[in-house]
């Protein structure tokens, strides 16, 4: 039993480190603070990335990405959030393209894969409707053949950022079976394509990221079929066990607890500090070790990834903490911060501490989501029940 | 990187897996628990002679120079068989008291003894007001014609009902509640001034509470200077009992799962109704949790980069986990077993029995939180 990293693995850390260190700089990460274009700066962040070849994190060398072992991507992740900067977005880099090189044509490949790479591209996710949600294989938007194209007709739901993307990866029905996870295929829709709407949805953190996506008679081009046509379930499905590989988000929440810890610091407490507060202390160490045992939790599966296991049912188990303690500690903030926290503002802050409370306030009510999306926490203990203990 | 057990931590657990699939199925092992003294000499004997009696102590005394990874090991496996015999305040308290004595000639005399199994020896630290403070020791210790004579009354001493020989923990010097002015000392049971009151815990063990009057004991430490001796047993002692309570909840959900797959309520079995399956779930990740950050806290126990206060923090994470999920997994387990939970014919309500005699033993969740706060936050 031991912990260490390998000395290769030392040496590529410190290299992280560095590059982090210089690439994010204060003047970016005023800019990501700020939350002000949104899209512009993640493209500013993400060419800083590609330049350094690390944008494209779990793609195989071959088609442009980094080819690291789970070990690596572990180092990069904990090492990106130790140094506060923001995750890519992943719709493209790290949802669409996985797909595309694992079960798309070459020629599909050479179109796509380039312009995730510059961030030229901007995808979006079109799985759930409004009647399919957790129960996604209930989807009904429909694609019909007619003569080169596909007919798509329906309408998809929580779909993130769908108002600036050029790109939408769709599951359509296109045949029926016994079994509803056949005639399911994944399509390539281009978000300029005639018939088309998107309708904006106003979430609970007073922000705008969600939309209902509607197609009305949408034409799309047969090449932008991936893999077969009614293999699309499985295709997604594939996908979906790479992105809860970092589902956990531990370094993330280890930021986030410093800074609460920071914080209480600062803020007083009858007439003390609020750190000192026994009972704040308890709510505290309530989350922080269950951060701990996530820690190793997390470990263990990437020691198993190394030694060459394909991500198991365990991912689900880390969904579940992972955002249990995520959501513990939105809460948390919100708390150590006080009243500021309630506040709408978005900018024109009376001081720091009302730009972090209006900040926490924001990411507690969208932080609701992460129980939801991804399959629902409930889901995934479905899934444990059945993979794991067998009932 | 590596959070497995190695090859010969492995083989030692499978021998332990064996013996007690041959030998120690609930009935049996009841046969010990029920018989005056609360266990079966036989089985103990057994354990020597497979050298698990052994496993802590260092080669210089004869051991096998166990680390603290495979102290886990043994008292994982001896936790899923549940087993009664007084392995561990022999061992881990008394064994590792008697190792960080100064005294050679005795160590070099009873340690032998204790590896053999021969020896059934206690430590007595705590008292009825300390509750589970090892610093607030009110038994004297005072110079009396070339020895010491010891007055006191210690509480609920683990293997104290059976022990031939004492450690006692008392205070030659400074206020009650003092950190410095400890020492150690060796007794018989049965000598002059010593009464010895045995009763059960509700995990079956044999315990006592000893009150010393003018009784003549040896000094088997530096004068005033055992405290940290006493917090280096204590620490290695919470790890024995966390990975021992890993085994009992590990046997707790299996049996919990089995049982519903089996249970027939409105037609169907019971393990059909999602209202059970997240709660089975549930217990299932509190477990998972708790075997991590063992799992943790060994590695980290194990490296010597690690400072004090990480290790402290680590400890005391673990305790406080166990402490919660231990009582998670075992209120469930009985939960789910409907009426047939609260028999005593079921090993699940004895395997609880254990976890909760576990989260009394030296500290509480809350006890040990508060350390950690102390720790992680400071004040």
């Amino acid at each position: 039993m031991d912990n260490n990293f390998s000395s290769t693995d030392l040496e590529f850390q410190q290299e992280v480190r560095a590059f982090f260190k210089s690439a994010y700089t204060p003047d970016l990460q005023a800019k990501v603070e700020s939350g002000e274009d949104h899209k512009g700066v993640a493209i500013e962040w993400q060419n800083k990335l590609n330049a350094q070849g690390w944008f494209a994190v779990d793609w195989p060398v071959e088609v442009g990405g980094t080819g690291w072992t789970p070990v690596q991507k572990f180092i990069f992740e904990t090492e990106r959030c130790e140094a506060g900067a923001p995750d890519v977005v992943p719709f493209g880099v790290k949802m669409v393209a996985p797909v595309i090189f694992t079960f798309g044509n070459d020629e599909q490949k050479k179109r796509f894969l380039p312009r995730i790479l510059s961030s030229e591209d901007w995808w979006c996710q079109g799985y759930s409707e409004p009647g399919a949600g957790s129960d996604l294989a209930a989807l009904q938007t429909k694609a019909t053949k007619d003569g080169d194209d596909y007919i798509v007709n329906g309408a998809k739901i929580w779909t993130t950022y769908a108002q600036s993307a050029d790109w939408i990866f769709c599951l359509v029905r296109t045949g029926t079976f016994e079994k509803r996870q056949q005639g399911i295929s994944f399509l390539l829709i281009d978000m300029t394509s005639e018939g088309i709407q998107v309708n904006p949805i106003h979430s609970i953190d007073n922000h705008h990221s969600l939309n209902e996506v509607v197609f009305d008679n949408v034409r799309v081009p047969q090449e932008n079929l991936i893999g077969v046509e009614n293999q699309g379930w499985t295709y997604a499905k594939a996908l979906l066990a790479h992105e809860r590989t970092s589902i956990a988000g531990v370094a993330d929440s280890r930021r986030w607890l410093r800074d609460i810890i920071e914080l209480s610091k600062e803020q007083t407490n009858y007439k003390g500090k609020l750190i000192d507060d026994p009972q704040f202390q308890t709510r505290l160490s309530d989350i922080e070790i269950e951060l701990m045992a996530l820690e190793y939790m997390e470990l263990r599966v990437l020691a198993k990834l190394s030694s060459g296991a394909t991500p198991g049912p365990e991912s689900s188990l880390l969904k579940i903490k992972g955002t249990e303690i995520q959501q513990a500690l939105q809460e948390l903030r919100m708390q150590t911060i006080g009243a500021y926290s309630g506040s709408l503002h978005l900018d024109d802050f009376e001081n720091d501490l009302h730009r972090r409370g209006s900040n926490s306030r924001r990411a507690y009510m969208y932080g609701r989501a992460a129980t939801i999306y991804g399959g629902s926490n409930e889901v995934q203990r479905n899934v444990i029940a059945k993979a794991v203990l067998g009932l | 990187m590596n959070f497995d057990y190695s090859e010969e931590q492995n083989l030692l657990k499978e021998s332990i897996v064996r013996w007690a699939q041959d030998n120690y199925s609930f009935d049996q092992r009841r046969l010990g628990a029920d018989s005056d003294n609360g266990f079966s000499q036989e089985h103990y004997n057994t354990f020597a002679e497979l050298g698990w009696l052994s496993v802590p102590f260092s080669e210089d005394n004869g051991g096998y120079g166990g680390s603290v990874v495979d102290v886990a090991a043994v008292m994982e496996e001896f936790g899923k068989a549940l087993v009664v015999e007084p392995v561990f305040p022999n061992l881990i308290l008394f064994g590792g008291l008697l190792e960080r004595s100064t005294n050679e000639a005795i160590k070099a005399e009873l340690i032998p003894q204790v590896i053999d199994g021969s020896l059934m020896g206690a430590v007595a630290l705590y008292e009825p007001q300390a509750r589970f403070d090892a610093s607030n020791i009110a038994t004297t210790a005072t110079e009396a014609g070339g020895g010491y004579s010891l007055n006191g009354h210690k509480s609920v001493v683990l293997g104290g009902a059976h022990a031939k020989k004492l450690i006692v923990v008392a205070r030659t010097d400074g206020d009650q509640t003092d950190e410095n002015g400890l020492s150690l000392f060796l007794i018989d049971a049965n000598a002059d001034g010593v009464k010895v009151n045995t009763y059960p815990l509700m995990d079956g063990q044999q315990v006592a509470d000893i009150h010393f009057n003018n009784a003549s004991a040896q000094l088997i430490s530096e004068l005033g200077n055992a405290g940290s001796a006493v917090h280096q047993v204590l620490d290695l002692a919470h790890v024995a009992l966390c990975a021992e309570a890993v085994g009992l909840m590990e046997v707790l959900n299996r049996t919990t799962v089995e049982y519903t797959k089996t249970r027939k309520q409105f037609g169907v079995t019971i393990s059909s109704f999602q209202a059970l399956q997240h709660r089975m779930v549930d217990t299932f990740m509190s477990y998972e949790q708790v075997k991590s950050l063992l799992v943790g806290t060994l590695v980290e126990l194990t490296d010597e980069r690690t400072s004090p206060e990480r290790a402290s923090k680590m400890i005391n994470a673990l305790r406080t986990l166990v402490a919660k999920n231990g009582k998670h997994i075992g209120d469930e387990a009985i939960q789910l077993h409907g009426g047939m939970g609260l028999t005593d014919e079921m090993n699940v309500g004895h395997y609880h029995k254990r976890i909760m005699m576990i989260n009394l033993m030296f500290g509480n969740g809350d006890f040990f939180q508060h350390q950690f706060n102390q720790v992680a936050y400071g004040n």
